[in-house]
């Protein structure tokens, strides 16, 4: 491309980008002498720059706008917004074409005639066709053209983009270089170097200013296409809406400014579409027809705060509330507890959507849940404040720049890690004497800091590091993640450095718990820590999307928040297969030699009895099985099934996200480890297999001896895991999806030994039905057992005082059937 | 598996000279098993190195080092190969290979020569070879009484 060519385009997209402004000024104001000679002047260089260049098709464009335009300035027409629509089209138009010339350096082919015609005849003074002109071609969506310089500033120069990046990486290397000298020079006296290696250091860090700079832009040109948008949204809303923006020159690093642009134009779409009303709802509660929108940015401490606030309706608590109970996210009782921010922050959770219809504009998917993973990915916040009836504010912190942060390096497990500085609020030494004490709830460390028990994660312990170490003492890193506070205990905190942020190798990217690695002075490597992906692995960030799962989750899916220890292994076809770990009694390698087969089905000899096998692929036999053939043993008491695989793969601990569309027989469905799709076993099918006297009633001398079992559990998957592991128990298990229907079956007149209840269910949860149960009626005495993913000391307590006899972990069978038998051989009160 | 029993010399004729450096063979040892990586995939050799672990890392991932500035992920050949792990006691030679712009360094016992190992004498891994190196071998070479196993690089490197 020449050189001509590439002016042209730079100013091209700089005056487009003008343009569009402009024109909605324009709209507002058409008596604006001034914004209409400026939109002519624009339109006009472009018309004339292209016949010079010989781009016929982008001058045929532009001339008939141009037209249009003169007969406004020339007042023959008056403005009007079907006019502007006109000339808003074909300047997208000359995007278009512009975006092709970009691309191949020539003009694409098409066919602009439409719009020409539409232009000519408005100028002509016939009313314009309708909107037909604007109707987007089949031509490639233009790429955006950053304009490099802010327009009408002086003395400035353009540099490509490249260059700036290959400083900045230099400078980067270069505060490295000198961070190791300054590191030398302190184990060493030699007063001859000291002084210019200050003289060193201080030109590096002024360096470094001045590249970083360069690499700033003012956040207005992440906001110059809003006013468009805005206009064009409250076109298609029938809303009346004004944007307003302030502190557009407010400067930040163009790599967060490119990351943050989307959410950005989500978010004021988002404002107009759901947060402001029509006009007629305004009118009604006495607010002017016309909604704002505003946006504010401004520096504070190195960071960057953008506001994006509208005068509309405000969140509805209500309706957030209701569907957080819907969609099983929380229950009666937690909410009770939640303050209103708490219960605002719903929205940022993966699926959560208030708005009552999908509307072209929003409520395509993309929720705020993805806002706020975008912005926590660059180490920012965001915020929701809302008044009903008021409107609405969200409030993002982002850092300045990402290339090169300050961090503290400490040690953990004898390694060393860096702690991005922006995440950390303060640094306290724990376990001393007169310092504030660690303290352990169960298993769960908290520190008690100020009146506030705060939830630690021990750093060893998290990445599987030497965790010999003492637990009790030691430094609690108190960081923050969104609203989330909690303490990363480490061994040692040494010093703060000036690290430059560099990806981890391409192999190490599923690793969430890094977000780079750098250079240390001395020379090391060391790894960066991420507390977002620390909060999500250790669950500390309560609204964190399963990894793996940023997108909301499939419809119809069975979800759990929590973790399951699975079993991965291989079995006929080459799709991974899963089995929660804790249904399973044992894996085992049976000899081929040992395989017997009896009335066509195979056996094998198991601690002194026949155990069934089962091959989970149809194809197999006995004949086939490998030298050592690995088989997952099921058993009850001294009954087992072998479920023969080919292959034991791994355990990992997995969101049980479970994907129905991959059900068949024997297979629940399928969800994603470690970016595979894995198929989840049924393991009640497969047991069913094994032999048909499995759930036999015969064997009375089993623990169950047929006592009754209500079992209430809203979640397909585990009414599939429990009731075949208390019906192998001989208990005679009916399980109920609702609370509701087991009230039901007490009205029914039915009779249990013992109701199982989940606690998180929605509508009636099962605190809610212990209390019911507890109050009267003929199941009152019956012990009760609350069945849970959370087992914290105060979700017990909860349970307890809502009438529940005992409290067990999801999938812990042994406890389950250990808290059974004692529930039932102890007659309750006693 | 032909080219396994006539390695002798009755294979193809040699390829045209060109071809010379894509011949030329950097061996090493791995557990007192000799091994050949093409050198031109080859950036450097570096004698011991203070390697920085990574947590969380696949096993065979030893850990990341500093290579003049730039930030090299190490791969222990020995657990890569599914071989006992190194003597703590001895130190490990890396050699560094690129991949997409990213370094990655080779763990091997130690480094040889680089020796010109053309393709016509080359044999193809034999069937009774382990699967996992057969994954990671493109053939086998016969050097004196002794075999050298050739490494894919692209191979050995995919991990995870």
């Amino acid at each position: 491309m020449d050189d001509l060519l590439a002016d042209f385009l730079t100013e091209t997209s700089e005056g487009l980008v003008a343009l569009d402004s402009a024109l909605v000024r324009l709209e507002r104001n058409p008596d604006d002498k001034a914004t209409l000679s400026e939109v002519f002047r624009i339109v006009h260089t472009v018309k004339g720059t292209c016949g010079f260049l010989g781009l016929s098709r982008l001058e045929k464009v532009a001339h008939a706008g141009e037209n249009l335009l003169g007969r406004w300035r020339d007042a023959t027409l008056k403005v009007t917004p079907a006019g502007i629509s006109l000339v808003l089209a074909s300047i997208d138009r000359i995007r278009l074409i512009v975006a092709g010339l970009e691309a191949k350096g020539e003009e694409p082919a098409g066919d602009d005639a439409a719009v020409i015609a539409a232009l000519n005849a408005a100028a002509d003074g016939e009313a314009p066709p309708v909107a037909e002109a604007a109707e987007p071609s089949a031509e490639p969506a233009m790429a955006e053209t950053e304009p490099a310089a802010a327009p009408g500033a002086p003395q400035t120069i353009r540099v490509s983009v490249e260059v700036l990046e290959g400083l900045m990486m230099l400078v980067s290397e270069l505060v490295l270089t000198r961070n190791q000298l300054l590191q030398l020079a302190r184990s060493e006296d030699n007063q001859a170097f000291a002084v210019p290696l200050q003289r060193l250091s201080h030109i590096t860090t002024d360096l470094q200013e001045g590249v970083m700079k360069t690499r700033m832009q003012p956040i207005g040109n992440a906001w110059a296409k809003l006013p468009r948008l805005v206009r064009d949204l409250g076109h298609e809303l029938g809303k009346k809406i004004s944007l307003e923006m302030k502190g557009a020159e407010t400067e930040l690093d163009r790599q967060v400014l490119e990351l943050i642009k989307d959410p950005l134009t989500h978010m004021v779409r988002n404002s107009g579409d759901h947060g402001l009303e029509n006009p007629a709802d305004r009118r009604a509660s006495g607010k002017s027809e016309t909604g704002r929108v505003m946006l504010n940015a401004y520096h504070e401490g190195g960071h960057i705060v953008i506001e994006i606030a509208d005068d509309g309706r405000g969140l509805p608590l209500a309706k957030i509330k209701a569907k957080a109970l819907a969609q099983g996210m929380t229950t009666e009782a937690e909410l009770a507890g939640m303050s209103e921010r708490d219960i605002l922050r719903f929205i940022f959770r993966p699926g959560f959507s208030t708005a009552a219809q999908v509307t072209a504009v929003s409520g395509r998917g993309v929720g705020m849940d993805v806002v706020k993973t975008n912005m926590e990915r660059i180490g920012g916040t965001i915020e929701v404040r809302s008044q009903e009836g008021k409107g609405t504010a969200f409030i993002i912190k982002i850092p300045l720049t990402l290339a090169i942060v300050s961090a503290l390096i400490v040690e953990s497990g004898g390694e060393r890690f860096a702690v991005p500085q922006i995440g950390v609020v303060e640094l306290v030494r724990a376990g001393g004497e007169g310092a504030p004490q660690l303290e352990r709830i169960k298993d769960a460390l908290v520190l008690r800091l100020r009146d506030r028990l705060l939830p630690v994660v021990s750093l060893a312990r998290l990445l599987r590091l030497d965790t010999t170490a003492r637990e009790d003492s030691g430094f609690v890193i108190v960081t923050q993640v969104g609203a989330h506070v909690f303490g990363i205990i480490v061994d040692r905190v040494f010093d703060t450095e000036e690290i430059v942020v560099k990806p981890v190798a391409p192999i190490l990217r599923h690793v969430t718990m890094f977000s780079g690695n750098t250079i240390l002075g001395d020379g090391s490597v060391i790894m960066i820590l991420d507390p977002n992906g620390i909060a999500r692995a250790s669950g500390v960030g309560g609204e964190a999307a399963p990894e793996n799962d940023t997108e909301a989750r499939p419809t119809g899916g069975m979800g759990v928040a929590e973790k399951t220890s699975l079993l991965l292994f291989r079995a006929g076809d080459a799709t991974p297969k899963a089995v929660p770990l804790g249904l399973v009694a044992r894996l085992e390698d049976v000899e081929r030699a040992r395989i017997e087969t009896a009335g066509g089905r195979p056996l094998v000899q198991y601690r002194g009895r026949l155990m069934p096998l089962v091959p989970l692929n149809p194809m197999w036999s006995p004949d086939m099985a490998a030298e050592r053939q690995p088989v997952l043993v099921f058993s009850d008491g001294d009954r087992a099934m072998g479920l023969v695989v080919d292959e034991i793969l791994d355990v990992v601990e997995e969101h049980l996200t479970i994907d129905p569309a991959g059900e068949r027989p024997g297979f629940l469905g399928s969800l994603v480890i470690n970016q595979r799709v894995t198929e989840v076993v049924d393991t009640s099918w497969w047991l069913r297999q094994g032999g048909e006297d499995w759930f036999g009633s015969g064997a009375a001398t089993r623990a169950g001896a047929a006592r009754r079992v209500l079992l209430v559990e809203d979640s397909a998957f585990f009414r599939n895991l429990v009731v075949p592991a208390l019906t192998a128990a001989g208990y005679a298990v009916t399980a109920v999806p609702h609370a509701r229907e087991a009230l039901k079956l007490r009205e029914a007149g039915l009779g249990f030994d013992i109701v199982v209840s989940d606690i998180e269910m929605p509508e009636i949860d099962g605190l809610a039905l212990a209390r019911t149960l507890r109050e009267g009626g003929p199941w009152r005495d019956l012990p009760l057992i609350a069945l849970t993913g959370k087992a914290a000391p105060d979700d017990v307590t909860a349970g307890r005082l809502a009438g529940f006899t005992d409290y067990v972990a999801k999938f812990d069978r042994d406890a389950l059937l250990a808290s059974l038998r004692q529930c039932l051989s102890t007659p309750l009160g006693a | 598996m032909q080219q396994a029993l006539n390695a002798s010399g009755r294979a193809a004729p040699p390829p045209p000279m060109a071809d010379e450096a894509t011949d030329m063979f950097l061996t090493l040892t791995v557990a007192d098993q000799l091994c050949g990586v093409p050198v031109l995939t080859v950036r450097d050799v570096l004698g011991h190195h203070s390697i920085t672990r990574i947590p969380l890392a696949p096993p065979e991932v030893a850990g990341s080092l500093n290579l003049r500035g730039r930030i090299v992920t190490a791969i222990d050949l020995r657990l890569r190969l599914g071989l006992p792990p190194r003597d703590p006691a001895t130190q490990a030679m890396s050699v560094v290979v690129e991949r997409e712009v990213e370094l990655y360094s080779l763990l091997a016992d130690a480094v040889g020569d680089v020796l010109p190992l053309p393709q016509a004498q080359r044999a193809a891994n034999p069937p009774t070879l382990d699967p996992l190196w057969r994954e990671v071998s493109t053939g086998v070479h016969r050097l004196g009484d002794r075999l050298v196993v050739l490494l894919d690089v692209e191979r050995i490197l995919a991990i995870g």
